[in-house]
């Protein structure tokens, strides 16, 4: 059995998860700041992916960065494409994944007390400092959880990575495309096996999640 | 060492409207809850901003809106304490210490006045500990000692007792006017117990709805009060409209009652005040009989409430708090007094305050 599609699947959905960690920790955190009608706006747009088909996502992103259109075209010149390669499925991923990782730091932030922050300041620490000393061990559950439940829906996407990168045996496939092709084609048995791994990453990352809650 | 603030800032519900200088000591700042006391204090630190006005420091301008400086709170050496000290719970004692005193370049130099702290706050054995394993007091202590290791020149306190046990708060309080006379640093300390303000601040500033009502010295402040919400946030119970009679009578007319005063009766409106404990049973001067409403036993102490003879309907009760051992006068009664009775009443006319609106 080819396992390219598992290594496929786990460095998209690692390099997706760093991408939507920092993305989406950033976005939480400056969010905070704006004024209520900027919020009200932009929360609504960050959470869009997660209400949208995947699908839907995927022809967007082909909108942007399809070969033909400007985006596309630009990256293009510089010998980049995100049609059809390995990495498009990182964005692909990134962007469906992002919403859960910015809502859940949201929280976090959200509950967090924010005299640690004043106090760190009249001490003299930097706002850096401050953040990921204090701030983020702080938040450490609540973004853990969300970097999991992140982590488990990048390696699952299927519907925007489908549209974005297609499915090339040893290029592009993925778990989640694999198993689609395989049964399309009528390898039943080639399905269920790639079925079965998929079944005990989940409940690897469920039962991390559970762990996690515990630990609260 | 000298502190001016003068700043205005829009809240939700109100206005905050802050001015006061102080030369020296603590300066207490007494209100109810949530009249933009803690606010004033975050201004002071810098991690709020005032809309104008102009905050200076021992001669360091921390913030002008007009030439347009605002420092940052790092930059401001101001410390303070919080209400809920604000550890860092993912930092043990001696990491929170440290954290102030990061200024200090050479690391032996950090680790001799980590030791010196954790000795005189008295922490050593609790070091290595996090701030959810140590007791309230030990938290407060390590609050204190972080705060004091950035050697701020002035210390914010908000409302720093109100989260321990009752038993512990006043030996915190002695403990912590002791520190502060030590370290002889300018501190601001926000309250709403006049208690603890009388205890700890050398002058008072009252706030209400985010302006401040009345600044002085502050035993003056309680024996003469500003104004009438003066009077009542210094916890005068008994304040009523008064009409002059006199140059040293005053007519009450919802008592019912006439006083003789030692202070001269103003000619504008005004109010008197009889603080609760200044009724006096063995008091010649302004006596009459009263008839007692009420009564509430506390461990040391007896509190009434009882009317003048005639007094109109709606005014409401006057309080009466006495010391439970020197409470009964021969022939009054005994321990028995209940609703209804008739006691004999005076009160000192050096005790009897007027002031305006």
């Amino acid at each position: 059995m080819d396992l390219f599609p598992l290594w496929n699947s786990l460095r998209i959905a690692f390099f997706s998860c760093i991408v939507v960690f920092f993305v989406g920790i950033f976005a939480a955190y400056y969010i905070a700041r704006l004024s209520p009608v900027w919020k009200g706006i932009l929360d609504v747009f960050f959470t869009l992916p997660l209400v949208l088909p995947p699908t839907v996502c995927g022809y967007l992103l082909l909108l942007v960065f399809g070969l033909k259109r400007p985006a596309g075209q630009f990256l293009a010149g510089y010998g980049f494409q995100f049609v059809m390669t390995w990495y498009g499925g990182i964005l692909a991923s990134a962007v469906v994944a992002f919403p859960l990782m910015y809502r859940t730091a949201r929280g976090a932030f959200e509950s967090y007390d924010k005299n640690l922050d004043y106090a760190g300041q009249t001490l003299g620490l930097s706002n850096t400092y401050i953040f990921w000393h204090i701030r983020m061990p702080a938040c450490k559950q609540g973004i853990l959880a969300g970097l999991v439940l992140s982590f488990a829906r990048a390696l699952g996407e299927y519907g925007a990575t489908s549209m974005l990168i297609g499915y090339t045996p040893g290029k592009t496939a993925t778990i989640s495309t694999t198993v689609y092709q395989l049964w399309r084609t009528g390898d039943e048995k080639g399905a269920f096996m790639w079925v079965l791994v998929n079944l005990a990453i989940s409940v690897v990352v469920m039962l991390a999640v559970n762990l996690l809650e515990k630990g609260k | 060492m000298s502190l001016s603030v003068c700043m205005e800032k829009k809240l939700d519900n109100f206005i905050l409207q802050v001015s006061f200088e102080s030369e020296r000591g603590t300066v207490g700042v007494l209100g109810p809850s949530g009249c933009g006391k803690s606010m004033t204090l975050k201004c002071i630190a810098g991690v709020e901003k005032p809309d104008r006005g102009r905050i200076v420091l021992n001669g360091r301008i921390l913030f002008d809106s007009e030439k347009g400086i605002d420092l940052k709170p790092q930059q401001r050496k101001v410390g303070y304490l919080f209400q809920q000290y604000a550890l860092f719970p993912n930092m043990t004692v001696e990491e929170n210490i440290l954290c102030g005193l990061q200024g200090e370049g050479e690391k032996r130099k950090r680790q001799e006045k980590l030791q010196e702290y954790l000795e005189k706050m008295d922490l050593v054995a609790e070091r290595k500990k996090y701030p959810g394993e140590i007791s309230g007091g030990q938290q407060q202590r390590t609050a204190l000692a972080r705060m004091l290791a950035g050697a701020p020149e002035l210390l914010l306190l908000d409302e720093p007792f109100s989260a321990l046990d009752s038993h512990l708060r006043l030996r915190m309080q002695v403990e912590m006017k002791t520190l502060l006379k030590e370290v002889g640093k300018e501190a601001v300390f926000v309250s709403h117990s006049r208690d603890e303000i009388y205890r700890m601040s050398e002058q008072l500033a009252i706030m209400e709805q985010g302006k401040v009502c009345g600044f002085g010295d502050t035993r003056r402040m309680f024996d003469k009060p500003h104004n009438k919400t003066c009077a009542e946030l210094t916890g005068c119970k008994n304040i009523a409209e008064g009409k002059k009679a006199g140059t040293h009578c005053v007519e009450v007319p919802a008592w019912n009652m006439r006083f003789e005063t030692d202070t001269e009766v103003p000619e504008e409106p005004f109010y008197l005040g009889i603080r609760a404990h200044s009724f006096d049973c063995n008091q010649n001067e302004n006596r009459t009989n009263v008839k007692i409403t009420g009564c509430m036993e506390e461990p040391f102490e007896m509190i009434y409430t009882f009317r003048y003879q005639d007094m109109p309907g709606e005014t409401p009760d006057i309080w009466w708090r006495i010391p439970k051992k020197d409470r009964l006068p021969a022939g009054t009664g005994g321990s028995e007094w209940t609703a209804k009775k008739e006691v004999c009443l005076g009160v000192a006319p050096n005790q009897i305050m007027l002031f305006p609106a």
